[in-house]
């Protein structure tokens, strides 16, 4: 699988939605601002990480800031910032 | 004879009011955002070097915010309000205050203060037109504000009472909401509040499909609820999906001809066009909402003003709340006993308060909630909410996209509904329907200390306000 080889990113900051960015790095680096952390924190992130790993990233820095995303509007967002990421 | 009231200055009506140290002074919220007297007040209280004040506020706005240093500086103790926005309700819920806020009602915070719980020392009236001799209205001046229907109670109960208005006109004001004959002291000043924060231009109807979907379901309720037919009475808030509501109602009442008694509330531009579409009789006005309100009740001798005492005190002799037939209310979380939280936000903030949410779910015959299945990823219903602002027992319908959940103390209703086609579920099944798509949330982590006491219309404390724990401390 290809590579990062450029920052990209995907989503938005409104409400129920997520904002992903992704970028080159060496190894892979999560982290997540979320309106609904303590509620949703660790359920977002297993979301990201099963996400990053079905489309094989394993070199990225990725963040999130969640406004509230159900989970499937998260992978999405993650999964085309990833293609994006790609240069696809 | 006095031939005027007028004092030079807010410093100088503070000097003459007495004011101590550990007395109470009051304030009402018409000005709502756009409040300047508040703040001009609790300055010069503090230049003067009077301390442990309690502050009773029928509201706090963000505007409010160097309450913060005052209290930081020991010059307010305690706090009494019927609702708090975010900005100062995220200090207290950091554990700025020793004691705890007292959160009344409407209703509760007229009835505490004329059973004398709640003695005032100095009310401080913010007047948008007043005369030499302290006849006041809301209703005229540049910065009116139409209905000043909360600072009633203060005026005929505080020990002392200043008027502060930006516009002196000659004497007698005529069409004054409160007379000269409780007022010690007028100040003239350049500005009592920002006309962009004491009314909105206009409030706009959702445009959200959910919100529609949800609209229209709340005006089949009502129209199937037995209630909607000639002498009808109605309140509503302000919120997008409530106003969709009232326009659904509208087209229900102008279609089959329904004649209405009143619209009771806070009044928006949307309750004045139903008015005037002959909807209802009158409106009964304890606060106006936006511009259409107040040039109506300026103008229009069907749209009255009335005080707190009789919009919703429960102990007064009655209160027009008792006579209401359908109020349509909001909500942060309903719970499955349809406890609802109008008090803190999704993290355990306090952002909000009653205000006439348990009055008037407590008075009208169907107290109906309007709210999402879940925002922002958070289910609507859970087990038990985060604050009991309204208790269950007044709750009586839960609508939302999903369906619509009936207390079950309610049989006749619920059959009812379900007769006329309308999709009746159990709120239980709302849960589940909410969590099957946004997951399970955790429960909130809460802090040990109390930070808010939230004192039901009847004076019984119904439920607590914690803390909201930083990361990794209680404080």
């Amino acid at each position: 699988m290809a590579d990062i080889i450029k920052r990209a990113t995907a989503g938005t900051m409104e409400s129920s939605d997520a904002y992903v960015e992704i970028s080159p790095a060496e190894g892979l680096e999560i982290s997540l601002e979320s309106v609904v952390q303590k509620q949703f924190g660790a359920a977002i992130e297993a979301v990201v990480a099963e996400v990053l790993e079905e489309c094989k990233v394993a070199n990225a820095k990725v963040t999130v800031i969640d406004k509230g995303a159900l989970d499937c509007v998260i992978r999405a967002r993650v999964e085309t910032a990833v293609m994006r990421g790609r240069g696809e | 004879m006095k031939s005027s009231k007028v004092v030079k200055s807010i410093q100088e009506a503070v000097a003459l009011s007495g004011l101590k140290s550990g007395m109470t002074v009051s304030f009402h919220h018409h000005l709502r955002n756009g409040d300047y007297v508040l703040n001009m007040v609790m300055e010069q209280v503090a230049a003067a070097g009077i301390k442990d004040l309690t502050v009773n506020a029928s509201s706090l706005f963000d505007i409010h915010a160097p309450l913060i240093d005052h209290i930081k500086n020991g010059v307010v103790t305690t706090i009494q309000t019927n609702y708090m926005s975010s900005k100062i309700g995220k200090a207290i819920s950091n554990g700025l205050m020793k004691s705890p806020v007292q959160f009344r009602t409407h209703g509760g915070r007229p009835s505490d203060i004329v059973l004398g719980r709640t003695p005032i020392d100095v009310a401080f009236i913010a007047a948008p037109s007043a005369d030499c001799m302290g006849n006041c209205s809301g209703k005229y001046g540049k910065s009116a504000c139409g209905s000043l229907g909360y600072a009633v109670p203060d005026a005929m109960h505080a020990k002392k009472v200043v008027v502060i208005t930006d516009s002196l006109v000659q004497y007698p004001l005529l069409d004054w909401s409160i007379p000269e004959s409780y007022v010690d002291y007028v100040v003239a000043v350049d500005e009592i509040g920002d006309i962009n924060g004491i009314v909105s231009g206009t409030t706009k109807i959702t445009r959200d499909p959910v919100g529609l979907v949800m609209a229209q379901r709340a005006a089949q309720v009502i129209k199937h609820s037995g209630l909607l037919k000639d002498g009808f009475s109605f309140q509503t808030g302000a919120g997008g999906a409530t106003l969709a509501a009232a326009k659904f109602l509208k087209d229900i009442m102008l279609r089959e001809n329904i004649k209405g008694s009143f619209g009771l509330g806070g009044i928006t531009g949307y309750m004045v066009d139903m008015l005037e579409a002959g909807c209802f009789e009158s409106l009964l006005d304890v606060q106006c909402f936006d511009l259409k309100a107040v040039e109506s009740i300026r103008k229009n001798p069907k749209h009255q003003e009335i005080s707190s005492i009789h919009y919703a005190s429960p102990s007064a002799r009655s209160a027009v709340v008792d006579s209401l037939d359908v109020v349509l209310l909001g909500a942060t979380e309903v719970d499955t006993d349809f406890n609802v939280n109008v008090h803190t936000d999704s993290n355990g903030y306090i952002m909000g308060g009653s205000g006439g949410h348990s009055d008037t779910a407590a008075g009208a015959k169907l107290a109906m909630i309007i709210a999402p299945l879940f925002r922002a990823r958070l289910p609507i219903v859970t087990d038990r909410v985060n604050c009991i602002s309204t208790p269950g027992q007044d709750v009586d319908v839960l609508v939302t996209q999903a369906g619509i959940a009936v207390n079950p103390k309610n049989k006749e209703l619920a059959l009812r509904l379900k007769d006329a086609g309308l999709p009746v579920v159990d709120i239980h099944e709302l849960k589940a329907i909410a969590e099957k798509i946004t997951g399970q949330p955790k429960p909130l982590p809460k802090g040990d200390k109390t930070v808010a006491n939230v004192i039901w219309r009847d004076g019984t404390i119904i439920d607590t306000i914690k803390n909201v724990p930083t990361e990794g401390g209680t404080l």
